[in-house]
């Protein structure tokens, strides 16, 4: 068994995935409890799908695909926020049509200028052979910058997530921590999805806080437990993908459903139990 | 000087006077109510108290050193609020915000400041349970501690009573007027039901769409509006 691992981790790009996913699946969870309780779980999904045709453009221009996709899904993360809070448009439809949209135009770009290839598979489902260092590199900075600000404005964001109202009415601008909300999941789903896959990498930001919130119930604990659940699915997930060759993202969106499904029967028991 | 005053206040959505001809003055330890009907502009004001909402024509000040987020505001519930999982403890404490400044966490002022709000309230025993847990009584408990947190002068409060049955009702009226009497708090509750207005505030705010009254609680009964709309079920009839 040990043998296993020693051998798993000689290898530079299980490495390299190991260092960012377990940095992505963190950040990811922190965010997703406030992105889940605040109702918007799914521009977690419309940011991935921009994110997509950001790195298909990278790629038809032979540009490091980073450098494109994290500013144009910061871009749209802000975009999809000013839609769900006021607009024409209702958020939700906004969303379907801006993720649907972004995703078209991707393969619309790829076909006409390389054709269908395996690279596209590759964004759309993950691969963990996709970074290169300079990419961990990036991604270790921008995670560590995620986890601080996380840290530091932990009260606010509880205070505008809890109650925006209150929040605003005691003077804390609540724009402003839901715009520093939008922006760091957006880095974060970028630095992410490359390895999870476009289709993929929002299961990361709706599992583990749901699955938290079954059982726990205070915010703290809601957070601290996600945090954990994350990385602990990634690193099982990295595990079956390497022994039984199953693509990265799918795994670990595997691990995160047993774990869901785990955590809801003990919630579920324990309500019967009360009575 | 007056903790808030208005003077010939107009406030506007897009153009369209919500409510026009505001004045009115809320001075320390006053229990102000805020009566009307649905529609009649009662959120927009609370929403210019707030300062969410410029006033669109006169002014809105404040004063006796009230500063702007030194509001203790209790909103009506919002959906998010029912499945959140948050602690008695984590809620109340969230109050205390406003007194951080630029510091990231709370600091032995702010705890000790929570914890004295939650035994005035009598929540202490609750501290580690889940909000969304409990009763609606409780819930409201919770969320004036919270908002008492956030001010020792002013209290806002928007149908707070919304959905509690009558005897906790009874108790949360109670309650708000002891934190008037004994700390010198200042209220200004918006509701609809004009009866209990009556029997608790010390002063009425009648709104629709303008100012139809305001001033004291005896001089509001004596005026017809004050009859009309007190008088219960069996007079409002007769006048109809």
């Amino acid at each position: 068994m040990l043998a296993i691992f020693v051998e798993m981790f000689s290898y530079d790009f299980i490495l390299r995935a190991l260092i960012v996913g377990v940095l992505v699946s963190l950040c990811s969870a922190l965010l997703g409890v406030s992105l889940v309780l605040k109702r918007y779980s799914m521009i977690g999904d419309g940011l991935s799908h921009v994110g997509f045709s950001a790195l298909a453009f990278a790629m038809v221009l032979n540009i490091a695909p980073l450098y494109v996709a994290i500013p144009v899904v910061v871009v749209a993360a802000f975009l999809l926020l000013r839609l769900s809070e006021n607009g024409k448009i209702r958020g939700d439809a906004a969303i379907a049509m801006i993720s649907s949209g972004a995703l078209a135009l991707g393969v619309f770009a790829i076909s006409i200028t390389k054709g269908m290839n395996v690279d596209m598979s590759s964004y759309m489902f993950g691969s963990i052979l996709a970074m290169d260092n300079s990419d961990v590199v990036l991604s270790i900075c921008l995670s560590i910058m995620v986890l601080c600000l996380f840290a530091i404005f932990y009260n606010r964001i509880f205070a505008v997530t809890f109650d925006e109202n209150f929040a605003r009415a005691t003077g804390i601008n609540a724009e402003r921590y839901n715009a520093l909300i939008a922006f760091l999941s957006a880095v974060t789903i970028v630095l992410g999805m490359r390895m999870m896959g476009a289709l993929l990498i929002s299961s990361l930001i709706v599992f583990p806080p749901l699955s938290s919130m079954q059982i726990f119930k205070t915010f703290r604990n809601v957070v601290l437990s996600s945090a954990l659940l994350s990385v602990g699915c990634f690193l099982l997930g990295l595990c079956v993908s390497y022994l039984w060759a199953t693509p990265t993202g799918a795994s670990v969106v595997m691990a995160n459903i047993l774990a869901f499904l785990f955590f809801y029967s003990i919630g579920f028991a324990r309500d019967r139990m009360k009575g | 000087m007056s903790l808030i005053s208005c003077q010939d206040v107009t406030f506007s959505y897009e153009g369209r006077n919500v409510i026009t001809g505001l004045n009115f003055a809320v001075d320390k330890g006053d229990y102000l109510c805020i009566v009307g009907e649905n529609g009649s502009g009662k959120s927009t004001l609370i929403k210019g108290i707030l300062q969410l909402k410029a006033a669109n024509k006169g002014f809105l000040t404040l004063g006796d050193g009230l500063r702007l987020n030194e509001i203790g505001y209790l909103p009506q519930q919002t959906n998010v609020q029912k499945d959140f999982p948050a602690s008695v403890w984590e809620v109340v404490l969230s109050g205390c915000l406003n007194a951080l400044g630029y510091k990231p966490f709370f600091g032995k002022n702010e705890i000790t400041r929570a914890n004295e709000q939650m035994q005035t309230l009598h929540i202490s025993n609750l501290r580690n349970c889940c909000y969304r847990d409990l009763s609606g009584g409780q819930q409201q408990r919770v969320l004036l501690a919270r908002a008492l947190c956030a001010s020792h002068k002013l209290l806002v409060l928007d149908e707070p009573v919304t959905g509690l049955d009558p005897v906790v009702t009874m108790q949360f009226y109670h309650l708000l007027k002891e934190i008037n009497r004994a700390q010198g708090v200042s209220i200004i509750m918006v509701t609809h039901d004009i009866k209990e207005a009556v029997s608790q505030a010390d002063h009425i705010l009648h709104l629709h769409n303008k100012q139809l009254y305001f001033g004291s609680v005896s001089g509001y009964m004596n005026t017809a509006l004050g009859k009309f709309f007190s008088g219960g079920g069996q007079d409002a009839c007769n006048l109809r």
